[in-house]
């Protein structure tokens, strides 16, 4: 539309400056801030480069930067091992909330037209609903006399109460609940444009249900399903309310550990070099992803 | 071509390929497909032919096994099909949209059924291979889908179709997304390929062109039923009803009233004319009100007073419409009646001299008429 | 059969896993009411937790910093991530488009923890007073991808003859964007507007870092009490805002004839399948 106005620039420029001043630059400060001391100042780390300094010390401040900080994230076994538990509970996270969107996801594409948009509704609705409230409803069923042990006790399926909140086991329902609408959504999306006739041809020509689902319908929504994943197993591996209130004192997660570094340790600059790793972790599956199946 | 008509008539249904024995089936209690019994022979190529809503699809889909009748049976070589489900049935589909896996490449694609065989590996890449060359694909075997003109996927969907040699090939629309050039052209393939591998074909179309080019035998349905059957030419010249002759061909449609009834012989008084024609009787009844149905070229047309033989009506020229090899005419008859006229164009600049407003009379002989009561 | 198995729709599984999702809100919102402070315990209906919301100033307080907050950082989200939609989807190849794209993209994925700490950590080296100012900046960041994604795909959907016709009758571009396009695409602004405001209201992560010692958003306020466990009080104040939300976008979709979440107009949508290949 623009492209032959020549003034299409001023669409474009509001919004690439905003993100370049309010999200970029952040990020700079964040790598920046990694590389440098925590200290008994404000703000709390050294050094800080000051324009109105000069440059001889701004040369001090740049031999100042240091990557002790990362070298502490690799030596530190707390740290290792909530990165490790971080990925392990996004990628369980994941590969459920996978099986329980294509569970749903499958038969919404398949429901009668008009339906269709009240389900997509039904299924974007909790997403609009507070994060912090959803995650704290589940304390309510999970703890010992909650709903959900009422209710095994009460059929008879269990004798002693299940011991479920403050556990990894929390963690991973509390997620699963969080993110499912992100995996349903593009599973969805990309199923309700698929040809139906196309599952048709692969029964035509001998396949069962089973190896129509495996050979042609899972092939074909891959990017929809990289895209779900991605979409859960990322915000997941950096979650800090869903452990905090679900996991127990020694569920580690790494966004907790932020979290701590950043307001008890006033650590800055650890928790930035912390924060700067998970970013690389977690974008590295994405990149690879998008690499892999392109648009 | 080979004929099958042996089972139009029922009368060697226990021979049929194909048996179809009273098959309905309805959405929601609305009728797609009522009561429809049909015998199609081995080696047949059968139309299913009529407009979109009649339930033509349905009925192939029922054939195919994606949808279960509510009522009746479907049999295939004897044997009772109609529950079992289409990965287990001796017949493959060509679809309209081809459902073409996106994800797998064009040899993919046509190996796909044949590995659902479980057939050994040699045995796939044997058959692969000559489907490439009966499809002409040679050179696109690791081509996706959508690095296929529109004819190569036609012809990718075929092949994968045929890779499995189903005893009856189901074709939905298939040349439906071609452009007119290439479905004349791919029109003649598909009875080159019917007639060499002798499988029997169904085709369901609702282009009364195609289905008379291809078929050995055509069905023409209408609102869920079976209208009629039989061959190209007995559904042209003796269509059973003004729906199926105005579905099959041009053709006017002149109401009337039956005169005296003599032998095979019947008087025909048009409406608002002053004649008496002499037609077929066929079954009709003295008095008794009837269509009478006359195909554009039956008729032949001369200005006033050069008369020729049979039964005659006169009018003269609203316009005249010159398509190169012949010329159509609207006459508007005497009574008001407009009706449509062929007239070949035998030599170069061959326009008779009709030109419009010009007094005619229009003739034609007593059985190219046909009179039809509903 | 496989051809029933095909076609029909199989509402069992979908109700059992919306079960799943609402089952919880749902059990939150009806212990609201329970009289009993126990809260998992039916002690007969009660409305007194609502009641003793009202006098409760400081969340009063965090409420009201809460919606000033959502309010302003919808709209600016709003406003640019329409643009940056409209570039990407209308603008051809320019400069810069891999790296608005590749902005957008990160920010919808990006952990709220590192947004957080980074957007601090700015807010600190430019010296800038941390408080309201600040989480409707830090709101308006990381909610404007999310209307860019809506709009964009409602851009990426209609017919591009339309605007190509208005120009066609003289309509420069802005006239073209105001009188045609922006109409066309309305439902799916005001849809990445209402998902800006709840995503800004719903808050506590970045909220937590961009915040300063006089502005607490209501989040903020209600996890420092969840911290100390299930509350009657809690579940009254968060079916307040489940309710709030609910009754704003069920209206909007009924007033705009369209999915206010989804940003589709329900009447508009084909049925055609995509042909394969």
């Amino acid at each position: 539309m623009a492209r032959g106005a020549g003034k299409g620039w001023l669409v474009r420029l509001p919004p690439m400056l905003w993100l370049v001043v309010f999200y970029l630059v952040p990020f700079l400060i964040v790598a920046k801030i990694s590389l440098s001391q925590q200290a008994a100042r404000r703000p709390p780390y050294l050094p800080v480069f000051d324009p109105a300094a000069g440059w001889e010390a701004f040369g001090a401040a740049l031999g100042a930067l240091s990557f002790d900080n990362f070298v502490s994230v690799v030596a530190d076994d707390l740290i290792w091992s909530a990165y490790r538990s971080s990925l392990v509970i996004a990628a369980v996270s994941t590969v459920i909330a996978l099986v329980l969107g294509l569970a749903i996801a499958l038969p919404m594409a398949r429901a009668p037209r008009r339906w269709q948009p009240v389900l997509v509704m039904l299924v974007v609705l909790p997403l609009l609903t507070s994060f912090l409230i959803r995650a704290y409803a589940w304390i309510a069923i999970l703890k010992p006399e909650g709903f959900l042990n009422g209710a095994l006790m009460a059929l008879g399926l269990i004798r002693e109460p299940l011991a479920i909140l403050n556990t990894d086991v929390a963690v991973v329902i509390g997620i699963v609940y969080s993110y499912l609408p992100f995996m349903i959504l593009p599973l969805y999306a990309s199923l309700e444009k698929f040809d139906p006739s196309v599952l048709e041809a692969a029964a035509d020509l001998g396949a069962r249900p089973a190896q129509t689902f495996f050979l042609i319908t899972l092939p074909m929504i891959r990017p929809a399903v990289l895209a779900g994943s991605a979409l859960v197993f990322i915000p997941a591996a950096g979650e800090f309310i869903v452990p905090d209130l679900l996991g127990g004192s020694d569920t580690l997660m790494i966004g907790r550990v932020v979290w701590t570094t950043f307001f008890s340790e006033r650590d800055w600059p650890l928790a930035s070099a912390l924060a700067i790793v998970l970013l690389s972790v977690v974008l590295v599956p994405l990149v690879l992803g998008r690499r892999r199946a392109p648009a | 071509m080979p004929e099958a008509r042996t089972t139009t008539d029922g009368r060697n249904a226990a021979d049929a390929l194909i048996s179809i024995r009273g098959v309905s089936k309805a959405y929601g209690g609305v009728p797609a497909v009522t009561d429809v019994t049909l015998d199609i022979g081995q080696g047949a190529f059968f139309a299913l032919l009529g407009p979109s809503g009649c339930g033509k699809t349905t009925l192939l889909r029922m054939l195919a096994g994606f949808e279960t009748p509510d009522a009746g049976a479907i049999l295939i070589g004897g044997e009772d099909v109609t529950a079992v489900p289409p990965y287990l049935r001796p017949v493959n589909m060509m679809f309209q949209s081809y459902a073409l896996f996106p994800h797998m490449s064009v040899a993919d694609n046509i190996a796909f059924g044949l590995k659902r065989q479980g057939l050994p590996r040699d045995e796939i890449a044997l058959r692969v291979a000559e489907m490439v060359r009966l499809a002409r694909l040679a050179g696109f075997e690791t081509r996706r889908p959508h690095q296929l003109s529109g004819g190569q996927r036609q012809r990718v969907a075929l092949a994968r179709a045929l890779a499995r040699r189903p005893r009856v090939l189901l074709l939905d629309e298939p040349l439906a997304a071609l452009d007119r050039k290439l479905r004349e052209e791919t029109q003649f393939e598909l009875m080159d390929i019917q007639r060499r591998l002798g499988m029997t074909f169904i085709i369901v179309t609702h282009d009364q062109d195609e289905a008379m080019t291809l078929a050995s035998r055509i069905g023409v349905m209408q609102a869920g039923r079976l209208a009629q059957v039989g061959t190209p030419q007995e559904i042209y010249d003796h269509p059973v009803s003004r729906v199926v002759a105005g579905f099959v061909g041009d053709i006017n449609l002149i109401e009337g009233r039956v005169g005296a009834v003599a032998g095979r012989m019947a008087g025909f008084v048009p409406d608002g004319l002053e004649v008496n024609w002499q037609v077929a009787a066929g079954d009709a009844q003295p008095g008794e009100r009837m269509t009478l149905a006359l195909r554009p070229e039956r008729l032949d047309i001369a200005a006033s007073g050069r008369q020729g033989p049979g039964n005659a009506m006169t009018g003269t020229v609203l316009d005249a419409g010159y398509l190169g090899d012949s010329t159509l005419f609207r006459v508007a008859l005497t009574g008001g009646a407009v009706v449509r006229v062929f007239r070949q164009n035998a030599r170069r600049g061959d326009s008779g001299g009709l030109t419009r407003g010009m007094p005619v009379t229009l003739t034609f002989p007593a059985d190219a008429a046909i009179l039809l009561r509903e | 059969m496989m051809a029933g198995r095909m076609a029909r729709f199989d509402p069992v599984r979908v109700a059992l896993v919306l079960a799943f999702l609402y089952l919880p809100i749902l059990l939150l919102v009806l212990f609201s009411f329970n009289a009993s402070r126990l809260v998992t315990i039916w002690g007969g209906f009660s409305l007194k937790w609502y009641a003793g919301l009202l006098s409760n100033r400081p969340l009063m307080d965090a409420a009201l910093v809460s919606l000033g907050a959502a309010a302003l950082s919808a709209t600016l989200a709003t406003v640019l991530g329409t643009m940056a939609a409209v570039a990407l989807a209308r603008h051809g190849v320019f400069a810069g488009r891999t790296a608005m794209r590749g902005m957008i993209y990160a920010t919808l994925v990006m952990p709220e923890i590192i947004t957080g700490v980074a957007l601090l950590l700015f807010f600190v080296a430019i010296d800038l007073e941390r408080g309201f100012w600040t989480i409707a900046i830090a709101h308006t960041s990381f909610t404007l991808c999310f209307v860019t994604v809506i709009v964009q795909s409602r851009l990426a959907g209609f017919d591009r003859s339309l605007e190509e016709a208005a120009m066609d009758l003289g309509a420069g571009p802005a006239a073209t964007f105001f009188l045609v396009t922006l109409p066309l695409i309305a439902p799916a602004v005001g849809a990445g507007w209402m998902l800006a405001f709840t995503l800004s209201f719903d808050d506590l992560v970045i909220a937590s870092f961009t915040s300063g010692p006089g502005a607490t958003t209501l989040p903020m306020r209600i996890y420092s009490q969840v911290r100390l466990g299930v509350t009657p009080e809690i579940n009254a104040i968060s079916t307040l805002m489940i309710g709030v939300v609910a009754v704003a976008v069920l209206t909007a979709s009924l007033v705009f004839k369209t999915n206010m979440v989804t940003g589709e107009a329900t009447t508009l949508r084909g049925g055609g399948p995509v042909t394969s290949g």
